[in-house]
């Protein structure tokens, strides 16, 4: 198992490195420069001297490859230096955004994993009745509802029903806990519907394969509570490829909610993103891949870890 | 022998006995699938509007009136008018071409090149197979939004960028999926009887592999369709996708839907209903689709 561990951490490395080559060369790709659009408002005025002066301050004068292996050498020491466009700290840009989005992120996951699950198993339960249907084809529009129209349609209805709006400026839960939920609630709720439609589908079918099992029929032929076998014999089997969806969305959250925080008007990781890619701040977009990413590995790293240790029919070599 | 030329077997099956039985198998698929069977003819019924949206379409979608800024749902305008006096239901007919052709395209490109690089990976096996995995976990690891948002400010915006930037984020999923599958074809005796044959590794993974993996390809096909149409919204509605003046959902939900929205809310309502239905009905039909294609669903 240590053995095991080891060799998925060590495998993460080259993962991690091929992302940080594509988004490094992929910005550069990407045409104008942080310097241009600095001075694109006083372009007369700014004489190339200007422009070369402060490509060299920013280090944007040195060859690429030279480039690469500084931003590389500081990554290695866990440094990720200064967004060139604020010039504050990236860890200072990113800390609130990423406290903002994992609050939100962690929100959903409750409201997904409340609706999900119990629909999911009555659905199951009751295969193939109209409770079945209904939940099957609020889960399909779960699918399909776009979350920021959503957020969108909730925000409309406030005001239109109780002539009230959420606050718009965010406040940090410790500061606030009150005002921070009523913002907060509402992009959880509209984002969680979505993110359980694909729990509740998987909680369903991970019911009907397990309520199948020789266990199962064992359970019930020595006359087991049923709701003692539904709990801890089926709902604990079940949980598996449930744990697993719900892990991966989870980490999706962080930092892919661009749209739904844009309605919202909230300051997380997604609109950082797009304001990032737009400054052409290099060195504050690559942070932000290089954590999602990061983020993403490691959760799928976590989930199979997981199953190991959940299934222990499944040997981890 | 005619161990190497499956292909050609194949050919002697009458045309028409063969359209017979593909007629019998829609007509099954609605029988026994009315759920589907709906979201099939829904999409159908999105293709037609889209198609015929120039006689179909009420008022010109871009052409503004002053005269009916704002107008509430009346049975000169159904679904209201918009900030410029755009007729919103027009908008909402034409922004179904934009959302068809988005859809497809994207859904077929996607899961087509994952398919062809799954098969090959799976075909080809050892270093190859390792190095493709690799690249593709860290396309996987790649946040979407960032490879939207570079694809846009390289090519600029507009439907065909957009259309590259939704179908790469696919490509290294349909890929994963499509190999899995071809795990299990590379051991069937017909590829080890087309590789004796002596045929080139190209004909043996699109001749031979590739129809195979066609219930997988078809399922990964539609449910592409529908997160395609969400994606382009979403993009669109943050600016970086179909701009002005091309009618597309998400463009009607951006700016003055959200600003007007308590005067006029059928602004917001109508193009996200639009949307959520068009998506609906595409994930109906996959499902059902699946089901149908799948045997170890059948079996139960």
């Amino acid at each position: 198992m240590t053995k095991y561990i080891v060799k998925r951490l060590l495998l993460m490395i080259p993962t991690l490195l091929g992302v940080a080559v594509l988004i490094f060369f992929l910005m550069r790709i990407v045409p104008g420069d942080i310097v241009e659009l600095r001075f694109a408002g006083e372009s007369a005025y700014a004489q190339k001297e200007n422009l070369d002066k402060e490509r060299a301050r920013l280090g944007l004068d040195q060859p690429v490859w030279r480039q690469f292996l500084s931003w590389m050498g500081g990554l290695a020491r866990f440094d990720l230096g200064t967004s060139m466009w604020t010039g504050a700290p990236i860890t200072e840009e990113i800390r609130l955004r990423f406290a903002l989005s994992l609050q939100l992120a962690i929100m959903a996951t409750i409201v997904a994993i409340l609706l999900a699950i119990p629909l999911g198993v009555i659905a199951a339960l009751r295969q193939d009745t109209w409770i079945d249907y209904v939940v099957r084809v609020i889960s399909i529009a779960g699918l399909a509802t776009p979350s920021f129209w959503l957020g969108i349609v909730f925000i409309l209805g406030l005001l239109i029903i109780f002539k009230w709006l959420p606050p718009m400026v965010y406040t940090p839960f410790w500061v606030n806990p009150v005002q921070n939920l009523a913002q907060l609630i509402w992009p959880a709720l509209a984002v969680g519907y979505r993110y359980s439609a694909v729990a509740t589908r998987m909680t369903r079918s991970a019911m009907l394969e397990v309520l199948r099992e020789d266990y199962i029929r064992t359970a019930r032929a020595k006359g087991l509570w049923e709701k003692l076998i539904l709990s801890r014999h089926a709902l604990k089997n079940a949980m598996l490829p449930v744990l697993t969806v719900i892990a991966l969305e989870f980490a999706f959250l962080i930092g892919g909610l661009v749209v739904t925080e844009q309605v919202f008007n909230l300051n997380g990781l997604g609109l950082l993103f797009v304001e990032a890619v737009g400054h052409r701040d290099y060195t504050l977009t690559q942070a932000l891949v290089m954590l999602v990413a990061f983020v993403f590995i490691f959760v799928n790293f976590l989930v199979d870890l997981a199953y190991a240790w959940l299934d222990p029919r499944i040997r981890l070599r | 022998m005619a161990i190497g030329r499956p292909v050609e077997v194949v050919a002697d099956v009458p045309e028409a006995a063969r359209r017979r039985r593909r007629v019998a198998a829609i007509g099954e698929f609605c029988r026994e699938r009315p759920l589907g069977a709906i979201g099939a003819a829904v999409v159908l019924l999105n293709i037609v509007v889209g198609l015929g949206a120039t006689v179909i379409a009420p008022y010109d979608p871009v052409a503004t009136d002053y005269g009916a800024m704002l107008a509430r749902p009346s049975a000169a305008h159904w679904l209201g008018t918009d900030a410029f006096g755009r007729d919103v239901l027009s908008r909402i007919i034409y922004g179904s071409r934009t959302a068809m052709l988005v859809g497809f395209a994207c859904a077929f490109l996607g899961a087509t090149v994952g398919a062809v690089i799954g098969v090959a990976s799976a075909y080809f096996a050892g270093k190859v197979d390792l190095l493709v995995q690799r690249v593709m976990d860290i396309f996987l690891a790649f946040p979407l939004i960032i490879l939207a948002l570079a694809v846009v400010s390289i090519l600029g915006t507009g439907i065909f960028n957009v259309i590259v930037a939704i179908a790469i984020p696919m490509i290294p999923r349909a890929g994963l999926v499509a190999r899995s599958s071809a795990l299990a074809i590379r051991e069937m005796p017909y590829v080890d009887a087309a590789r004796a044959a002596g045929f080139r590794h190209r004909r043996i993974i699109l001749r031979h592999m590739l129809p195979n993996v066609m219930a997988p390809y078809l399922i990964m096909l539609t449910a592409y369709l529908g997160q395609a149409i969400l994606a382009e919204a979403s993009l669109t509605f943050l600016g970086l996708g179909v701009s002005e003046p091309t009618p597309a959902w998400g463009l009607m939900l951006r700016g003055a839907a959200v600003q007007f929205a308590e005067s006029a809310p059928w602004m917001a309502i109508f193009p996200g209903l639009a949307i959520s239905l068009a998506v609906f009905a595409f994930n109906l039909f996959g499902d059902s689709l699946r089901d149908a294609l799948d045997p170890r669903l059948r079996a139960q």
